[in-house]
């Protein structure tokens, strides 16, 4: 068996790629460990020195705000050195490779990389190539994985509904395009979460779904009975090519999270959303706003989560 | 070897906060045995005077050479650090290293008036400049023997001595 790039010879953690092939250990490690930073953010002074003296690079090669922002965020209040860069507007739309980009950063004496990239298997090929001294996050690349999103929502359900042996979760809307589900449907399953339902239509299911060990529903009256958890994704509009929907506003009426469709689910439900939303395509601004919603809380531990992360890697070193 | 009593040195321990209580006082134990401490004393001493709990594995000065903790849990800290006088409580006062982990962190939270240090044994091999102001024993340890201290079912304290530790 091929070793897992994401581990060094000890098997700890030395980038995190994706959740995939992480066992329940790790991941119970870090969300343990986030579990401890989400008070540091709370205090007078929202910072440790466990990564003073280290440049963290965050290299995105697609947009993100969100995303990026909560790791400078994350890394800054773990006292490391942060440097951000938008490679579309760099030296990439002047002809340098992704390794050429990687090792001029490396040569400024880079510790860690935290990479987004459009094309799925970019922060593993960062990895492979990196010195053994340098750690990689992978902050989303293509369709593949987003491993940070899928273990702040788990951490958010976590802290909700500590229980997670005795859930039923929903995930709703663009399954397809979605990195975030993938990450998302592998950290539930690894941590024992009995029943994951799938909510799409058709031509947003990726065609190996049913071997993800998930329930498939197509109708989402049927789909949200008696769930714990309503995870909304977002409606991919910058990814769809072709004529997978109809129209927004048909969309909404079929998929589109209303408090009329809420209500369906457990009364003690809580509604979450990676973000940036569609409001008014898959959820209605009711609910987004609701007492159900725990969708800004999910963006707070989004930075005790990649907190964890980044401290565990820069602890763990050959 | 005689181990201490760690019940007695519990005691005469609350016996010699009891007269720095009064005005802005609380008592702060770090994560594990210091926090059981804290937990007690804070029985013992009426139940009235604050405490919370440290864990220091985010300032620990080796993090470099052995990573983060495994178990790294949340600290709790439910009163208002600044100005106030901290009563530092630990099992076994060692190296220091952790005491000077432990003010670092507490400083995060806002600035003491005072810190006193309380401990319940003071095992020597001191590497930096620390000592407690009040100590239940004074025992002296090789350095490939460490000292835990056990809570059994009831709660009750006990020393148990590790050769290779």
């Amino acid at each position: 068996m091929p070793q897992n790039p994401q581990l060094n010879k000890n098997g700890e953690l030395q980038h995190l790629l994706s959740i995939e092939g992480l066992s329940k250990d790790i991941l119970r490690h870090i969300l343990d460990t986030a579990e401890s930073f989400t008070g540091v953010s709370e205090r007078e002074v929202k910072k440790v020195p466990l990564l003073r003296g280290k440049t963290v690079c965050n290299i995105f090669f697609e947009n993100s705000t969100r995303t990026r922002t909560t790791f400078e965020i994350a890394a800054k209040r773990l006292s490391a050195d942060v440097v951000s860069l938008n490679v579309n507007s760099s030296s990439q739309s002047k002809g340098e490779t992704i390794l050429d980009t990687v090792d001029n950063l490396t040569a400024m004496h880079a510790d860690m990389f935290v990479v987004r990239h459009s094309q799925s298997g970019a922060a593993h090929f960062i990895a492979r190539h990196v010195a053994p001294h340098i750690h990689v996050i992978n902050a989303g690349d293509g369709r593949h994985a987003h491993p940070t999103q899928g273990l702040l929502d788990v951490f958010t359900i976590r802290r909700y509904k500590p229980d997670m042996h005795n859930l039923r979760i929903a995930i709703v809307g663009d399954l397809l395009h979605s990195r975030v589900a993938r990450s998302e449907i592998h950290a539930l399953t690894t941590l024992g979460v009995p029943e994951v339902r799938v909510i799409a239509p058709k031509t947003l299911l990726p065609e190996c779904v049913d071997r993800m060990g998930v329930q498939v529903y197509h109708d989402m009256r049927e789909g949200l009975k008696g769930v714990d958890v309503v995870m909304m994704l977002r409606l991919q509009n910058e990814r769809m090519s072709g004529a997978l929907l109809s129209s927004a506003q048909e969309y909404f009426k079929c998929y589109g999270l209303t408090q009329e469709k809420l209500a369906l689910a457990k009364p003690d439900a809580i509604v979450m959303h990676p973000g940036p939303m569609n409001r008014g395509v898959e959820i209605d601004s009711a609910v987004a706003d609701g007492t159900q919603s725990v969708i800004l809380p999910q963006v707070t531990y989004g930075i005790a989560v990649r907190m964890a992360v980044m401290s565990i890697l820069a602890g763990n070193t050959e | 070897m005689q181990l201490p009593d760690a019940e007695p040195l519990l005691a005469m321990l609350a016996e010699k906060i009891r007269p720095l209580l009064g005005g802005h006082v609380a008592l702060v134990g770090i994560h594990s045995g210091g926090a059981w401490i804290a937990e007690r004393l804070h029985v013992m001493l009426n139940g009235e005077v604050p405490h919370g709990t440290l864990d220091i594995s985010f300032y620990r000065d080796d993090f470099e050479q052995r990573g983060l903790h495994p178990q790294v849990k949340p600290s709790h800290i439910p009163f208002d650090v600044e100005g106030c006088h901290i009563i530092l409580i630990d099992d076994v006062l060692y190296t220091g290293r952790t005491i000077r982990g432990a003010m670092n962190e507490l400083f995060d939270y806002g600035r003491p008036a005072k810190i006193t240090l309380a401990v319940l044994v003071d095992r020597g091999g001191r590497e930096m400049p620390v000592e407690a102001q009040i100590v239940g024993t004074h025992l002296e340890l090789a350095p490939q023997q460490s000292l835990e201290l056990l809570r059994d079912d009831a709660g009750k304290f006990s020393f148990k001595l590790h050769e290779n530790g």
